[in-house]
């Protein structure tokens, strides 16, 4: 196989030296910044690729992405890359920015960082070949790396969102010191139960609270499984020094509960949230005043 | 994620009474990184105490095995506890609350049954025991 | 694994560091019971902050604890259980009836400090 005797000017590079061969490829890409930078960006909005961010911080971001990429091709490691682009993710995933926008514009860099070397070492094939050899494997780990992080950074996110919506939807509000309220409002399953038992137990210990109201006013009915987890919770916060008052029985649930063997009597309830607020100031030592008098 | 199934494995051979919280603790973390609340990895290790504290009590040795397991999008932790010792004797009795063949302290499985999503239990004289029990991640 | 056992007063407060094995636990058992008698100690707080996971074992061993020194006339106040001990607890339906629990050290030796109180009734 006779290859084209024709003698480029880089025929000197050491072909079988990937090292060399990279120094070279980043020597050009920094020289090229400008305009490669440019030609990527004229991509991006030719996609309608980070059509959530304006023009000007897609501009700073590229800047900062292609400085990145041409750095972690120079180095050979991912490290300083990974960190900036969970960096860069979490400040682009709250502005709306998905998954194929992110992996689309690392692919566009890398096709146009590329197509500059085809451009520069067309004249020789061997040189190109050897080039190219240098560039894909390690352009396709920073396109894995920076889109993996990316996808990492958001689902990490999504499970932090929902989390603090379900914390939200269950809240354990102090209401003095060392006295909190748990409204239950609504249906609950055994999931959710667990979630509010986790989340008084922690508030318990976070407050130093002594007396907790329960307070079920708002929950139509409950079945033998959750009002066991009722019982549970009581007990379990008793293992945390504190009280319980459960209000807002009905008679359906009261049933309920004997007929899982509870003692009620046991049970410290009281009729009304009002009831049980107060009851429990009392067993904290505070004084209770009559609203007819504090109103006066 | 192409519906690969993922799984780890770790093995704790019981037969000092370090083994137990060894097992439970393998347990407990194993069941946090797959995603189980704090709430429940520690419920996970206290029933893997039982079940590790009974085989050491009742056959001197034994073997708990802890695997969990991650397949398209469910995620889940079996605990196989067995031994080769004598057996229980009157198995159905022993998941009934209350039962206890050594005195005071009872061999907690109706406790660990209950809060498992399944539990299976093979045991018989000269057959040794195992006890198979798996928890989903909700 | 030792639980170092201090004096403070008329109480004794045992701080667990670390998870304890069946046979650590016996041995602090001993060490408690011993020490009561020979200190006259009033009450004995057990922190068990540090413990992650308390099993029917060391439910029972606490019991044990608060009866034999019962005898001695004197008190048991639990510690610092986790929340999530707590609740692996009452799930697997291990109480610690008869057993006085709080929140933290403070809490404890407020209670042991007052005898007769009539604030919070267990």
């Amino acid at each position: 196989m006779t290859d084209l005797q024709i003698v480029p000017t880089d025929s000197k590079l050491p072909l079988d030296n990937s090292a060399a061969l990279m120094r070279e490829l980043v020597a050009h890409l920094r020289e090229n910044r400008t305009g490669l930078r440019e030609e990527w960006l004229r991509r991006i909005f030719e996609t309608e690729l980070l059509t959530a961010m304006t023009r000007e911080e897609v501009f700073a971001e590229a800047t900062s992405v292609y400085d990145s990429y041409v750095e972690a091709l120079e180095t050979r490691t991912l490290e300083t890359l990974q960190a900036y682009a969970q960096n860069l993710s979490e400040r682009i995933i709250p502005r709306g920015v998905e998954t194929h926008e992110v992996v689309g514009i690392v692919l566009l860099l890398r096709d146009v960082l590329a197509r500059s070397l085809f451009g520069k070492y067309h004249a020789n094939f061997k040189v190109l070949n050897a080039i190219l050899d240098a560039y894909e494997p390690a352009a396709n780990s920073i396109a894995i790396t920076v889109s993996v992080g990316f996808v990492q950074q958001r689902e990490r996110i999504i499970r932090e969102q929902q989390e603090a919506i379900r914390e939200l939807s269950t809240p354990v509000l102090q209401v003095r010191e060392r006295l909190l309220i748990l409204p239950i409002i609504g249906v609950i399953d055994p999931q959710r139960a667990r979630q509010l038992t986790e989340q008084l137990l922690r508030g318990i210990r976070a407050t130093r609270a002594k007396v907790v109201v329960i307070d079920i006013t708002g929950v139509a009915a409950m079945d033998a499984s959750v009002a066991n987890h009722l019982v549970q919770t009581v007990e379990a916060a008793r293992l945390l020094g504190a009280m319980v008052i459960v209000t807002g029985l009905s008679p359906e649930i009261a049933q309920t509960l004997v007929n899982i063997g509870v003692d009620l009597g046991k049970m410290n309830t009281v009729g009304d949230l009002q009831g049980g607020i107060e009851e429990a100031e009392r067993l904290l030592g505070y004084k209770v005043i009559p609203s007819e008098v504090a109103n006066a | 994620m192409s519906g690969e199934a993922v799984a780890t494995e770790a093995r704790v051979v019981v037969e000092a009474d370090r083994d137990i919280v060894t097992a439970r603790q393998q347990g407990r973390v194993m069941a946090a990184q797959l995603g189980f609340s704090p709430g429940t990895a520690t419920l996970i290790a206290t029933a893997i105490s039982e079940l590790a504290r009974n085989m050491l009590l009742y056959a001197s040795r034994g073997e708990v095995l802890i695997t969990t397991i991650e397949n398209n999008g469910s995620k889940g932790i079996t605990v196989e506890a067995r031994d080769e010792g004598p057996g229980i004797p009157q198995p159905q009795r022993a998941l009934e609350d209350g039962y206890s063949t050594s005195g005071r302290l009872g061999l907690g499985l109706p406790g660990v049954k209950r809060l498992m999503d399944e539990f299976r239990l093979e045991t018989g004289p000269g057959r040794g025991t195992r006890i198979v029990v798996h928890k989903w991640v909700r | 694994m030792q639980v170092p056992i201090l004096k403070q007063g008329a109480h004794l407060i045992a701080t667990v560091q670390s998870a304890l094995t069946d046979a650590d636990l016996v041995q602090l058992r001993d060490a408690i019971v011993e020490q009561v008698g020979r200190t006259r100690a009033r009450g004995v707080i057990i922190d068990v902050t540090a413990l992650d996971v308390v099993d029917s074992f060391a439910t029972a061993t606490m019991r044990d604890i608060a009866q034999m020194i019962r005898l001695r006339g004197a008190r048991t106040v639990i510690v610092g259980i986790q929340p999530e001990v707590a609740f692996a607890m009452v799930q697997m339906g291990l109480t610690l009836e008869g057993v006085t629990t709080t929140l933290d050290l403070e809490e404890a030796l407020e209670h042991l400090g007052e005898r007769t109180n009539g604030k919070v009734a267990r």
